[in-house]
């Protein structure tokens, strides 16, 4: 019998009950989600299978950790880094900007 | 760029009640965002049309498709023959997805899932409940579809032959559900208003009639 | 569009093997058997999207498969079926 290949894979493993409660989507999911439909309708990437293919890199536990959109975003980030839509220092970058920014939020 | 470019200042807004999420990998999303958009590969303005666009799907759509199936026995059966046909008749189009359209009767029950990912016809029916991109959910309904369907509150007889869709790319699915006893003469609009987001997942099997007034 | 290779109610094999490259064939379906329920439209090869390469069309259908050939320890009824989608590419006749 084969096995799982990847996180993703996952129909028929064990595991717990469904939580079957509401989650209304947050605004920053709409983004992430836009950007993702965006970047296909703009021709950034090919097709939803690149998306899918960065979901499936990632490792275990960043997969298992991450929300939907959260994977949506590192997915997306993956492929346009490997693309070189974007460059991997510029991204670095800007996360630390925000970083910051949030923090410089949170104080004020 | 400058502080000021307005583009640059778009990109960051979040309105008061949108707070930015602080996770590492959300803030990945947020800075490819703002790179993107800072370097005008898209705008704000189309940013907010795809969202509006997408916000205007919701489970209202499928439910007219349904009561409209219930009250026309031809529309019924060329909604299960050829699907993306057929809501295009009512002014949906879900291409390049493949629509198809699953029909629950006495002896059949059909629920929907995406293993893989967590595929959803998001242009007819809205978001996807989060319970539906769950891993328990994903995991569990293919190999004890009866079990997860009682944790929703659907206890199917055993002569009730239960269908479990998967749906790995290229298809959507949405399913049918039967119509209630007790509402012969029903409008369309009466009818839709029956039907619930979880009945066209499958995950809902009886729809309640309301209280009489 | 090229001919379908399977009709319905064709039993079909689904290929057990695991490209080290993204595909649509979950682990538990892999090496099963099932029925040809309907012939589906063609379809860019998920395997083959990587930029460049292109996307060949193949065609698709839905096959069914009996829950307790995929699971031996199954607890519902017998009759409980699982509808997947598989590619042509991924398919071979069955006793």
């Amino acid at each position: 019998m084969s096995e799982p290949w990847g996180p993703h894979d996952v129909g028929g493993l064990d595991a717990g009950p469904v939580d079957t409660s509401e989650h209304d989507t947050a605004y920053w999911e709409w983004q992430i989600d836009a950007m993702v439909r965006l970047a296909l309708k703009k021709g950034l990437i090919s097709d939803f299978a690149e998306l899918r293919d960065g979901i499936e890199k990632l490792d275990a536990d960043d997969y298992e950790r991450c929300s939907y959109y959260e994977r949506w975003a590192k997915a997306l980030a993956y492929a346009l880094v490997d693309r070189g839509v974007v460059n991997r220092e510029q991204l670095d970058g800007k996360v630390a900007t925000i970083r910051a920014r949030q923090k410089g939020q949170a104080l004020s | 760029m400058s502080e000021h470019d307005h583009h640059h200042d778009h990109a960051r807004t979040f309105q008061p009640d949108h707070p930015e999420p602080t996770t590492d990998a959300a803030r990945v999303g947020l800075a490819l965002r703002e790179l993107l958009i800072e370097a005008g590969h898209y705008t704000a303005q189309e940013e907010q049309a795809v969202i509006a666009a997408m916000q205007g799907a919701s489970p209202a759509n499928g439910a007219r498709i349904a009561a409209r199936a219930w009250a026309d026995e031809g529309y019924r059966q060329r909604l299960l023959d050829n699907a993306a046909e057929a809501i295009h008749e009512l002014g949906f189009d879900l291409a390049p997805y493949e629509f198809t359209v699953l029909e629950n009767t006495e002896r059949v029950h059909n629920v929907i899932v995406c293993t893989l990912c967590s595929c959803y016809p998001r242009a007819l029916l809205g978001m996807s409940p989060a319970w539906y991109k769950s891993k328990s959910y994903r995991a569990r309904v293919v190999r004890e579809p009866r079990k997860v369907l009682a944790e929703f509150g659907v206890e199917l007889d055993d002569d009730v032959e239960v269908r479990v869709h998967d749906s790995t790319a290229e298809l959507r699915y949405m399913v049918l559900p039967q119509r209630p006893a007790g509402t012969d003469g029903w409008s369309e609009e009466r009818l839709a208003s029956l039907v619930t987001r979880d009945a066209l997942i499958g995950t809902q099997r009886e729809l309640p009639l309301p209280e009489e007034q | 569009m090229s001919e379908a290779q399977f009709g319905v109610g064709q039993r079909v094999r689904i290929a057990d093997r695991t490209p080290p490259v993204h595909h649509r064939v979950p682990w538990y379906a892999k090496g099963k058997t099932g029925i040809v329920v309907r012939v589906c439209e063609t379809h860019g090869e998920p395997e083959k999207f990587i930029r460049g390469d292109g996307k060949p069309a193949r065609r698709l259908y839905r096959v069914r498969i009996a829950q307790r050939d995929l699971w031996s320890d199954y607890a519902g009824s017998a009759d409980d079926k699982l509808d997947i989608e598989i590619f042509e590419h991924w398919l071979e006749p069955a006793e």
